[in-house]
């Protein structure tokens, strides 16, 4: 009953960064729009069946003074029936119509040659991004630009997963063997959030998206850096030592390196992404060095295992990896 | 009036006899009466179980980065409290009623297979117990065990041996296996009953809604069950033979396991609300004073959305890139089938137009149903729309508006029912003051956690997560919808006091209490054995109308 006000309240709240109402891309518009029809003829019929609902239940209550006579039995109308049947088909039919077309821009959009292609891989617990051609891997991190649509190939490494950043499209599943398609086309810069919305396993709470919506040139700049070989400085290759000599490099890569796992994210340019642990925490040093330690404390679940590494091996492989600028 | 002399099973005769004995009677007893309050009881008590693992995930979720109980333990919790709330606690409750009122309502002594009957009762028993055993198993209850993880659905392929190692999954698969057989068992002898045993004069025109309802009720039991069966002997296969059905790292499509899942799972959803709406359709009537309206119609929209509701299943799944055309096809199947439910709202409408409404504790439950089923309809309607559903689909707007359905929609039928038929079955009156405290504090908690719930699903809330970022601006309403559980707490209490009571101390109910039409009120209460002493004769579809208004009866205008 509240549940009207509810909704007006939703509406008007501008706090959420993941909010369904405030769209910034192209198909998260056309959503929206659509959604504003469906939430007025839901509004109408509620309103109108609801004060018919109370209306009988208050007007034909047992009055105190009843005379104890049953009230006239009614069996039925033809008419009536004819006409709460026809009305609500009616209604079906216009918002399955505004649907199909909503459904067709949005699922079937035109392919735009030379548009920004990028494969999104859901790994148990992170996303993997490939940009085809641009010779770029990275992770967790999601870098397009603004005012182009962007086009999304969507696989799975292992579980379903489901790729939701609300403010840019609806959300669409990746499954194993099943490559999907979505797109998006952002009208604002920005850091847009969002998470995994298909459960996963034991962390699919903690498989946070974030899109970085950049400046045309901005992208270009941010793609050039990460096509680049990793940098490596020599005060730091006791950690190196240590990275190439344990199981790290079993389930990492850092590019012109002997580091070629595919199990976990692309550390080659680690320094240049603001989160860690698919969007847990703040990339510092520090958070860094409790993550290597025990990824348990940030992910309980994580399938990166504690090394066991000592204070000093510790010390060694940040400051290492601190260096993957 | 010697109320004692007609308790029957319950009076005095028995209550002289050894506690062993009266088990035994009850273990092995083949009675539909008596099995019915088996499937009754077992359901309340699984009841208070899933509402306890409720409980647990809602203090999970009161603030953000909480850490109440851990990521694995919250899995379990949901994936527990789904499959319970659905096959160990709604199931046995419709099955209950079925069981109980089927047979009086049309004047048979009982089902038509009463051993098969007592067999599908103890299948689904076991397979409950079976379920919950997984919590001692493996690392026992200090790491709750092997619970399942894998929530109610169990996508592929997060069951393969691959990713659900040890047998949790094995615990949930086995489960719904057996209970399954169980309810196929149970919707078997309902409609062998319901086609074999009706009194004389009572044709198929002529059943009380309620049987028709649940005649239809056990037809889509057949249909959605078996699919669920054979994926369960499936996924057997796949984790234990070396199959590859579901195993995607072999080349087997996790996209199969979602169509045999739901191709059950949506039809699920009827097979738990048509009873309901059974319920509504006897007691609305009854308060009002007044002949069901459109009696012919309701039967037509049921079967109608019986059908449609095998042609709708994939709109639990349109995320998951289905072609435009695919999409397209479920958004009109699942708009289609919001026709004969809101021809069902009109006529109970109708039928309260006109009348004389009492509100006693049976119709106030069921006035709330029509409003909050209406509103869970229309939250029906906005996902159907395949688009918005891009955004809602997996969120907690959808958590929202199944709850709606079974909380706002069935579960207030069941109250009202347990209230409506707590005289035929007791013999005794329930406490209708406590009642009314059991209604109040269940309306006011359901609406502060189901209503406020959809809102954190727009706000781009998924579920099944155990814990979620500050900021995101999801912290009140999660806030709130935890504090609705403590009342819906207090409004189970204050129900569970008062059947209790009751039981042993209400006042004497009479055969008919409620001054109504169907046949189970022509006989004592509680009805003896064999139900009736001699088979009823009927000439309509109210034959105690017809007895109580001999100048006016039924069957002259139907």
């Amino acid at each position: 009953m509240w549940i009207v006000a509810a909704f007006g309240l939703a509406t008007r709240l501008p706090s959420s960064p993941t909010d369904i109402f405030a769209p910034v891309s192209t198909p998260a518009q056309s959503i929206f729009e659509l959604s504003l029809l469906v939430l007025a003829i839901a509004a109408a019929i509620f309103v109108v069946v609801s004060g018919l609902l109370a209306y009988a239940t208050a007007k034909f209550r047992k009055r105190r003074d009843d005379d104890g006579r049953e009230p006239a039995q009614v069996y039925g109308s033809t008419q009536v029936e004819l006409a709460w049947t026809i009305t609500p088909v009616v209604i079906v039919l216009v918002l399955f119509l505004a649907t199909a077309r909503v459904i067709f821009t949005v699922q079937d959009p035109p392919r735009r040659p030379g548009a920004l292609e990028v494969t999104v891989i859901g790994h148990q617990f992170w996303w993997e991004y490939q940009y085809p051609g641009l010779k770029v891997v990275t992770a967790n991190e999601l870098h397009v630009p603004v005012g182009e649509p962007t086009f999304l190939t969507l696989l799975s490494a292992d579980t379903d997963h489901s790729f939701w950043v609300p403010r840019l499209a609806g959300k669409t599943d990746l499954i194993p063997n099943h490559p999907n398609k979505m797109w998006i086309e952002p009208r604002e810069k920005g850091v847009y959030v969002g998470q995994c919305a298909q459960y996963c396993g034991t962390q699919h709470a903690k498989m946070l998206l974030r899109v970085y919506v950049e400046a045309r040139e901005d992208f270009d700049r941010w793609i050039k850096e990460q096509a680049a070989a990793a940098q490596t400085n020599d005060s730091s290759s006791e950690g190196r030592r240590v990275f190439e000599r344990t199981a790290c490099i079993n389930c990492h890569t850092v590019a012109g390196t002997a580091a070629n796992g595919r199990f976990g994210p692309d550390l080659t340019h680690l320094m240049s992404r603001e989160t860690l642990g698919s969007g847990v925490a703040p990339n510092t040093a520090e958070n860094l060095r409790r993550w290597i330690r025990r990824p348990d404390d940030f992910k309980p679940g994580a399938l990166m295992p504690p090394m066991g590494l000592t204070d000093q091996q510790l010390d060694a492989v940040t400051a290492y990896l601190v260096s993957l600028r | 009036m010697s109320t004692t002399d007609s308790l029957g099973w319950t009076g005095s005769r028995i209550a002289s006899r050894p506690l062993v004995d009266k088990l035994h009677e009850w273990v092995t007893t083949v009675d539909h009466k008596r099995l019915g309050l088996l499937y009754v009881g077992y359901g309340l008590t699984f009841l208070l179980v899933g509402g306890i693992e409720a409980t647990v995930m809602r203090l999970q979720l009161i603030r953000p980065h909480n850490d109440f109980i851990g990521p694995r333990a919250f899995n379990q919790m949901f994936t527990m409290h789904g499959t319970t709330m659905i096959f160990f606690v709604v199931m046995p409750i419709i099955f209950g009623f079925a069981n109980y009122l089927v047979p009086l309502m049309i004047g048979a002594r009982d089902m038509a297979f009463p051993r098969l009957n007592a067999f599908s009762f103890w299948l689904m028993a076991f397979s409950g117990l079976f379920l919950y055993f997984s919590f001692v198993g493996g690392y026992g209850l200090y790491g709750a065990g092997t619970a399942p993880d894998v929530g109610w659905f169990a996508y592929a392929p997060l069951t393969a041996k691959t990713f659900s190692p040890g047998h949790s999954t094995d615990f949930w698969t086995l489960s719904l296996l057996v209970s399954g057989f169980g309810s196929i068992g149970t919707a078997i002898n309902i409609i062998a009953t319901v086609f074999c045993l009706r009194c004389p004069g009572m044709t198929l025109g002529k059943m009380p809604l309620l049987v028709w309802l649940n005649l239809t009720m056990a037809g889509l039991v057949i249909l959605a069950l078996s699919p669920l069966t054979a994926a369960q002997l499936m996924l057997l296969v796949d984790r234990y033979l070396g199959g590859h059905f579901f195993d995607t790292q072999a080349g087997g499509s996790a996209t199969i396991w979602m169509h045999f899942f739901w191709v059950f799972g949506h039809p699920e959803v009827y097979v738990l609300v048509l009873p309901a709406f059974a319920f509504a359709s006897e007691i609305i009537p009854v308060f009002s004073r007044k002949a069901m309206f459109g009696y012919p119609v309701m039967v037509a929209a049921t079967v109608a959305i019986a059908f449609i509701s095998m042609s709708v299943w994939a709109h639990h799944m349109f995320t998951i890139g289905m072609s435009s055309g695919a999409n397209l096809f479920f958004v009109l199947s699942t708009m289609a089938i919001a026709v004969p439910t809101g021809i069902k709202i009109f006529n109970w409408l109708a039928t309260m137009w006109g009348g004389k409404i009492s509100f006693a504790a049976p119709m106030l439950f069921c006035i709330a149903f029509l409003f909050q089923f209406l509103v869970a309809g229309l939250t029906g309607i906005i996902q159907s729309v395949a688009p918005v559903d891009w955004q809602l689909s997996a969120s907690y707007f959808v958590v929202a508006h199944f709850h709606y359905v079974i909380v706002g929609g069935i579960l207030f039928c069941v109250f009202a029912a347990f209230y409506y038929w707590f005289p035929k079955v007791t013999g005794r009156m329930y406490g209708e003051a406590l009642a009314k405290v059991h209604f109040w504090l269940f309306v006011i908690g359901f609406h502060l956690t189901f209503d406020f719930m959809h809102i954190p699903g727009l706000l781009g809330m998924p579920r099944r997560i155990y814990t979620y970022e500050p900021g995101r601006g999801w912290d009140t309403w999660n806030l709130i919808v935890t504090i609705g559980v403590f009342f819906q707490a207090a409004g189970i209490l204050a129900f569970a006091v008062n059947m209790i009571r009751s039981y042993s101390r209400g006042r004497p109910a009479g055969s008919d209490p409620w001054d109504a039409w169907t046949l189970e009120w022509s006989t004592t209460s509680p009805p003896p054995e064999y139900n009736y002493a001699s088979i009823p004769v009927v000439k309509s579809r109210r034959p105690l109308w017809d007895l109580k208004h001999p100048e006016d009866p039924d069957w002259k205008y139907e």
